[in-house]
């Protein structure tokens, strides 16, 4: 069976506005089997955002292959799902209509793709709030709404690019233990980018390590803390302690290569 | 808010703190609405004010013979004018005939320039050839004065309403094709990309998420863009026409009545008036899921 996320020497490079080359990621090596949850922690500006933007197709790699259940990547993929670091749910349209959304772009009957968007509306906890506008909901229900949004089109990969960095601390464990539910009861792979190395681990089965950019993959750990988890409870296992332990060891020089960096720019 | 009632408020809200611990607070919302009501009609008394200190002193500086009422005319001889254009009609015929022919003409021009605005607009926003191609003929276009360009409609469209309708589309054209084309230029990329990756094909790229997210935009150049299309039929009615409020007050100048001249432009501003209004109604419900903006005075 091949892996639900496969990236083989991958290098991207942008063009910056002023013509010059930039190296976001350099031979990057990466696999993801099916029904895994991942997450990929590294130092800020590492490319982190740049790796979940090639599986999803939005972005070609500019050398190396990008597979996704043994196919080549060409255009947006079926069967992605992509929760964004910004609020990406539609401020003109209602919940109901942003969760219906993917349903109606794929070729749903406007009736079918509402039934749906109501159930998925009421598994995330938004039930009476399907005709609120997005300005009028708090930034965690925006959350699920996206969550909602991306989790409606039954994905087999989602990406979730520090999803809940903008949310207050009670609020996120709340929204992760929620995921944790979410994903449980699907089949999907998930990518989760974060820079919270206590989230990553908490929530995945397996963390990737990106270096201080241009990033590749350092390191990657196995997760072997139990599931079910309670994510707001796990963290005081004495196991988790240990892998943070580990992982922080080899995250911590990138970090600081990365921060030096920033200083000598002047950008930090 | 005015500047004068500035130091009032100040001390009624130190006052609100002092006594907050004694008081239930529903207190508070009450007096709310109770400030709120005294402010709107504070300002509606005020208006009222300024028209009358303006036209009674206009009045009294014709009648002191200050200005000279044959350039000036006053007041009681333009609401006389006024009255007379409504009991006994106009020479052209009757008042509310010439209203409603400018009427068409602007609410014609009007369309017409906003859809093919939006369309372009749109069109170029979207296609970075395109409007790279066309960009400095549409800025040439554009910096020409545009009301001379009644005077070739005229001649070419003939003295009825086509020739007011085009005149009126080139003005308002510009302004709502350069609103909807930033508008659509300036849509965040993340939508866009969360509309890619929830499967949405070109058409409802530009349909769901483009013309949407450039509709505050096009809608806050419609404001400007009516009182530019009322412009458009009357001055394209002063290059030649048969009837419409442009074309009376054309005729009242030539007589020298400007009396006439000013009951046609009060009469012109109270159309603009209740377009705006319209435009203003039309904005709420185009972009209702805009956060209400908080200000207290819209003008």
């Amino acid at each position: 069976m091949p892996s639900a996320i496969e990236l083989r020497g991958v290098t991207k490079r942008f063009l910056t506005p002023s013509g010059a080359v930039f190296t976001a990621l350099r031979d990057l090596d990466m696999a993801v089997e099916p029904g895994e949850f991942c997450a990929v922690v590294g130092p800020t500006g590492c490319g982190k955002s740049t790796t979940l933007a090639l599986i999803s197709g939005l972005e070609p790699p500019s050398e190396g292959e990008v597979d996704v259940f043994g196919e080549p990547v060409t255009g947006i993929a079926e069967g992605i799902g992509y929760v964004f670091q910004a609020d990406a749910v539609f401020p003109w349209k209602t919940v109901l209509e942003n969760v219906a959304a993917g349903p109606r772009y794929r070729g749903a009957s406007n009736r079918d793709a509402r039934e749906r968007a109501r159930d998925w509306i009421s598994r995330v906890g938004l039930s009476g709030f399907e005709d609120r506008y997005p300005y009028q909901l708090s930034g965690g229900m925006r959350k699920r709404v996206a969550l909602a949004q991306s989790l409606i089109n039954n994905p087999r990969i989602l990406l979730m690019d520090e999803p809940f960095s903008a949310l207050d601390v009670q609020t996120r464990s709340l929204m992760e233990n929620e995921l944790l539910g979410l994903w449980a009861a699907s089949s999907a792979s998930v990518v989760f980018v974060t820079h919270d190395l206590e989230e990553a681990i908490s929530l995945s089965d397996r963390v990737f390590v990106i270096t201080a950019g241009p990033g590749t993959v350092k390191s990657n750990y196995k997760v072997d803390l139990p599931r079910p988890r309670n994510v707001a409870e796990i963290r005081f296992e004495p196991r988790f302690g240990e892998i943070y332990q580990e992982i922080w060891n080899d995250l911590r020089d990138e970090v600081l290569v990365s921060y030096e960096r920033q200083k000598r720019t002047g950008a930090a | 808010m005015s500047v004068r009632s500035a130091p009032a408020r100040l001390s009624a809200g130190m006052s609100a703190t002092t006594e907050q611990a004694a008081r239930p607070l529903v207190d508070l919302g009450a007096r709310r609405r109770r400030d709120a009501q005294r402010r709107r009609i504070n300002v509606a008394v005020l208006r009222v004010l300024v028209a009358v200190v303006f036209l009674s002193s206009w009045e009294i500086l014709a009648r002191l013979g200050w200005i000279d009422p044959f350039f000036t005319s006053q007041p009681t001889a333009v609401a006389d004018k006024l009255w007379y254009w409504i009991t006994q009609g106009t020479e052209l015929g009757p008042l509310w005939e010439q209203a409603l022919v400018t009427m068409e003409e602007a609410v014609g021009g009007f369309i017409v320039g906003s859809v093919l605005g939006v369309v372009f607009g749109v069109a170029l926003g979207r296609n970075r050839l395109l409007s790279d191609v066309l960009g400095p003929y549409i800025k040439a276009a554009n910096a020409i004065p545009r009301v001379v360009l009644g005077a070739l409609f005229a001649v070419s469209l003939g003295l009825d309403i086509k020739s007011k309708i085009a005149t009126a589309a080139v003005l308002v054209f510009f302004v709502v094709f350069f609103n909807a084309f930033q508008g659509v230029r300036e849509v965040d990329r993340n939508l866009i990309a969360n509309a890619r990756i929830l499967g949405a094909g070109d058409r409802q790229l530009t349909t769901e998420i483009l013309i949407p997210s450039a509709l505050s935009w096009i809608v806050a150049s419609l404001h400007t863009s009516f009182g530019l299309a009322l412009v458009g039929a009357v001055v394209g009615e002063l290059f030649g026409a048969t009837q419409g409020l442009g074309e009376l007050i054309y005729n009242a100048k030539n007589l020298f009545d400007i009396a006439g001249v000013f009951a046609g432009m009060g009469l012109l501003a109270a159309m603009a008036l209740v377009a705006e209004a319209l435009i203003t109604a039309l904005e709420d419900r185009l972009i209702k899921w805009r956060p209400p903006v908080a200000t207290e005075t819209r003008i």
